[in-house]
């Protein structure tokens, strides 16, 4: 084996992957929270009123934020679960349903929050456009994958099978992301863009920006806090979870 | 104080809707701490009952 396969393979065996986590995760948590601060602080205050939607645009601070990490997450755990298939790697299984319930949460929100949004812009809590109706399929998506993955009692192959629900569910991916391009809808086209000018003012793109990281950086926290938890399950019957049970233990009693 | 709250009359909207947000929020963040104790005390149980079923077949 060479050095970085020696690497690869002691990073991702249970024990140094659930102390490697448990060292960042504090970071990512505590981080994504001061960013996320700042933004809102940013959003919330700093930011001038819209000429159009007066203040109600300021919903877009956490609605947009939250639609983007819905389908990161997706991303994320359809990719791990990718791996996880192909090359049989636990580390990725663990990961990829770790990702699932994050991304079921902002999914939500980003459904709740547009809904609040809709309300006073459009005048109604929900339509049946195309952007609404795939993010709704999104959050069956993840909730068919929890269940798949919580329904199966063997842990490998649960994920396995949930694995490869997520994968199957990733053509819904580009009919969210495009769905305000190919169908004429009554929700808005993109605000920020990668190619070309943003169609927002420097004062409202910052705190926008800056609570995208802050998502980010919380979801990893949370990823991880999950991720150690499903290594614990997989490795159950080992000495090192052993070891962390009993001390869970006395902790408690202290 | 009271205009930042009023939110030019979308207050209603506008914090509803942040208030979903650092609920969901913070129910996830709260959830894998439930669990791990779950998990824990789910794997010590196991532990305990294979000790007993070992000692009885000593």
């Amino acid at each position: 084996m060479n050095a970085l396969t020696l690497w690869f393979h002691k990073t991702g065996s249970p024990p140094t992957a659930y102390r490697l986590a448990g060292r960042i995760m504090p970071w990512c948590y505590g981080l994504g929270l001061v960013l996320g601060l700042v933004a809102l602080y940013g959003g919330l205050v700093l930011a001038p009123r819209d000429y159009q939607q007066g203040d109600a645009y300021r919903i877009i601070f956490i609605h947009v934020p939250c639609a983007w990490m819905s389908l990161f997450a997706y991303f994320f755990m359809a990719a791990n679960a990718f791996i996880a298939l192909v090359w049989r790697i636990k580390l990725s299984e663990v990961l990829a349903m770790a990702a699932a319930p994050i991304g079921a949460a902002f999914t939500f929100i980003t459904l709740v929050t547009g809904s609040i949004w809709g309300k006073p812009m459009w005048g109604t809590w929900w339509t049946w456009d195309a952007r609404l109706t795939s993010e709704l399929v999104l959050l069956f998506l993840y909730l068919g994958v929890i269940g798949l993955h919580a329904a199966i009692e063997d842990r490998r192959q649960a994920a396995r099978a949930a694995g490869f629900l997520a994968l199957i569910g990733i053509v819904n991916i580009p009919i969210v992301h495009f769905s305000v391009n190919w169908w004429n809808t009554l929700h808005q086209g993109s605000t920020v863009r990668l190619m070309g000018p943003s169609k927002i003012d420097a004062s409202m793109i910052w705190p926008l920006l800056l609570m995208a990281l802050a998502t980010h950086v919380w979801f990893f926290g949370s990823v991880l806090a999950r991720t150690r938890i499903g290594l614990l399950e997989l490795d159950g019957g080992k000495d090192w979870v052993r070891a962390i049970a009993l001390d869970d233990d006395k902790e408690a009693h202290a | 104080m009271n205009d930042f709250l009023a939110m030019g009359g979308y207050g209603a909207y506008v914090w509803s809707a942040y208030a979903v947000f650092f609920v969901v929020l913070a129910l996830e963040a709260l959830a894998p701490r439930t669990t791990r104790r779950r998990v824990l005390a789910d794997l010590r149980g196991r532990l305990k009952r294979r000790d007993a079923r070992n000692e009885a077949s000593a």
